[in-house]
């Protein structure tokens, strides 16, 4: 079994998020990333998790390899990822800078330069990155390679050149059969994330990270700017216990016209 | 770029256009009325046909009744909408943020060359083209974006926009025959769910329940609320990850991001991703027994009091007022 999982290096979601501060002006374009602790994207995690289990019940026959696209500040969530089980690690990164983040076309075609022409099984995502939150990059990677894909998987068996996953889809399961080679992005129950050892965090410094250049296709998207969220209203307290319930419902009928 | 042509994928729900998708067709009419263009819509699985004849202020409809869309066969989904983006000649493609369109919307932009501009909650066009607004991390901050070329592809979040079925119906209508490959996926089986109830991330009411609950077996009393407002249980990650609710309930930046018109907060004390992935609520009531929970910082009504108390006695309220 032969498993590429690609991973985001994004900030922890218990993050305060602030905007960089921009000249006088202009629109901020970027996060102020001061203080923000960085780790790699918890769907990331599960679908790497999901890999090692995978290898592990072929045998440990194969590899996992882990990839991401970025540069040199992506290195320690690689090395985290080793640490929980991958053999080697994949940095990508375009061959022209931008000092802006990458949309999802310009990193699935990264990532789709990357691997055309590797042999693999199984290329594995998490459904979505917890900062952009597009959740794209994985089918369109996938589409790039002409791999088949499925996303927002809770569970993946495989047999015999065959994967049969399932796929949670506007509320149901629909079971998917497919040829591998194929693509899935990891939902919530897949696996559980990994807690490494201190013998997995030594041993992942002695483990190969290759770097990579591809090819940056022109961006689709421009980014104009980025804003706080619309401001809410400062909270208030209607009032303590039973005895505030009967005017919470008053102002959810006559001032908020929530309820008929 | 004046008389560019929007063209809509209306999800079928056995025969009938899903709400999401009546969203993203109203401002799909909205962004052809200022690009000068015409809406085409795309609808695939049986009763395809008499569906797209039912839509208002549609030029064309392409459809496909192949029983093979009853399941969700994205290469095959995504080949037919391809079709269509040629033969209508669409500079924008909208879906609904659906888990269902958020995954067919990469497919079809990888073969625009192209990236989706996905879940989106406001939308401008001006004489350079399509602008977006997004939420990222959950809502901590937006992205406003600008396709540098088109076609652009886009995903809107549910909830946010209004259905427009003003105009009359009978468009054109045209089948979709797309060259199709021998396939590599399919649907063997399909599981539904127990209790069939809404998507969190395209319900109006959301009665959500955190730690405060104390245990799985008491959220009955949130359960039954929800009935009575017609909507839908969602949990904090807490609960969530100690099994006391399905990941499917999970309300947050490593859950669903929601947006209905009233959120119940109830035992919930407000971490910070939680607030991120329901902030776009536009109502928000909070249920605490501590007063200094972060969660009463944004809930536009809040209780401070025992849960196990006030909720039955907001349910019977309700019923009381409303004679539900």
């Amino acid at each position: 079994m032969n498993i590429i999982v690609c991973l985001k290096r994004v900030p922890h979601t218990a993050s305060k998020i602030r905007l960089a501060a921009a000249p006088s002006g202009a629109s901020s374009k970027s996060i102020d990333v001061q203080g923000i602790e960085f780790t790699l994207s918890p769907y990331d995690e599960i679908a790497l998790a999901e890999a090692v289990r995978l290898k592990t019940a072929a045998g440990g026959q194969g590899s996992v390899v882990v990839l991401t696209v970025g540069g040199d500040e992506t290195q320690p969530v690689l090395r985290t990822a080793l640490a929980m089980g991958a053999d080697s690690a994949l940095q990508v990164r375009g061959n022209a800078p931008t000092g802006l983040e990458l949309d999802g076309f310009q990193v699935a075609s990264l990532i789709a330069g990357a691997l055309r022409g590797r042999d693999f099984d199984l290329l594995l995502f998490g459904r979505l990155a917890t900062d952009d939150q597009s959740a794209q990059v994985g089918t369109l990677a996938a589409r790039l390679l002409g791999l088949p894909s499925v996303a927002d998987v809770s569970r993946i068996e495989v047999q015999d050149g065959n994967a049969r996953l399932h796929h949670l889809v506007n509320g149901r399961v629909e079971v998917v059969e497919c040829k591998l080679p194929a693509a899935a992005t990891a939902q919530k129950g897949l696996a559980e994330p990994p807690y490494p050892s201190v013998k997995q965090i030594l041993a992942a410094k002695k483990k190969p990270i290759e770097v990579l250049t591809g090819e940056l296709p022109e961006p689709t998207l421009e980014t104009l700017a980025l804003e706080p969220p619309p401001p809410r209203k400062p909270g208030r307290i209607v009032g303590q216990g039973v005895a505030a319930v009967p005017e919470l419902v008053r102002l959810l009928r006559e001032e908020a016209k929530v309820i008929g | 770029m004046s008389g560019t042509h929007v063209l809509t994928f209306v999800e079928n729900d056995g025969g009938h256009a899903r709400r999401p998708s009546l969203e993203a067709l109203g401002e799909a009419r909205r962004i052809a009325a200022a690009s000068g263009g015409a809406v085409d819509a795309v609808v695939l699985g049986p009763g395809a046909r008499a569906l797209g004849a039912s839509l208002t202020g549609v030029r064309k409809v392409f459809y496909e009744e192949s029983a093979l869309f009853v399941a969700f066969h994205l290469a095959e989904a995504a080949g037919a909408v391809l079709e269509a983006v040629k033969a209508s000649g669409a500079g924008v493609v909208v879906m609904s943020a659906t888990s269902l369109g958020r995954e067919l919307a990469p497919a079809v932009a990888a073969d625009l060359k192209t990236c989706v501009g996905a879940d989106v909650t406001e939308t401008a066009w001006t004489a350079e083209g399509l602008t977006i607004l997004r939420p990222i991390y959950a809502g901590k901050a937006f992205l406003r974006a600008r396709f540098r070329r088109l076609p652009a592809v886009i995903t809107l979040r549910p909830s946010v926009f209004a259905p427009d079925d003003s105009g009359s119906g009978a468009p054109a209508e045209q089948a979709l025959t797309p060259p199709r490959e021998d396939a590599r996926a399919r649907v063997v089986e399909t599981i539904e769910p127990q209790v069939v109830r809404q998507d969190l991330s395209e319900a109006e009411t959301i009665v959500s329940g955190g730690r405060g609950l104390r245990g799985p077996e008491n959220f009955g009393i949130l359960e039954s609320l929800a009935k009575t407002l017609h909507g839908v249980v969602g949990a904090s990650r807490a609960v969530c990850d100690a099994g006391w609710r399905p990941h499917s309930d999970q309300v947050g930046q490593t859950g669903k991001t929601v947006s209905p018109r009233l959120y119940i907060a109830c035992g919930i004390s407000g971490a910070i991703q939680h607030l991120a992935g329901m902030s776009g609520s536009k109502n928000i009531v909070a249920i605490n027994k501590d007063p200094n929970a972060p969660i009463f910082q944004v809930a536009d009504y809040g209780i401070v009091g025992d849960l196990f108390e006030v909720v039955p006695a907001l349910e019977a309220e309700i019923k009381k007022t409303t004679g539900r």
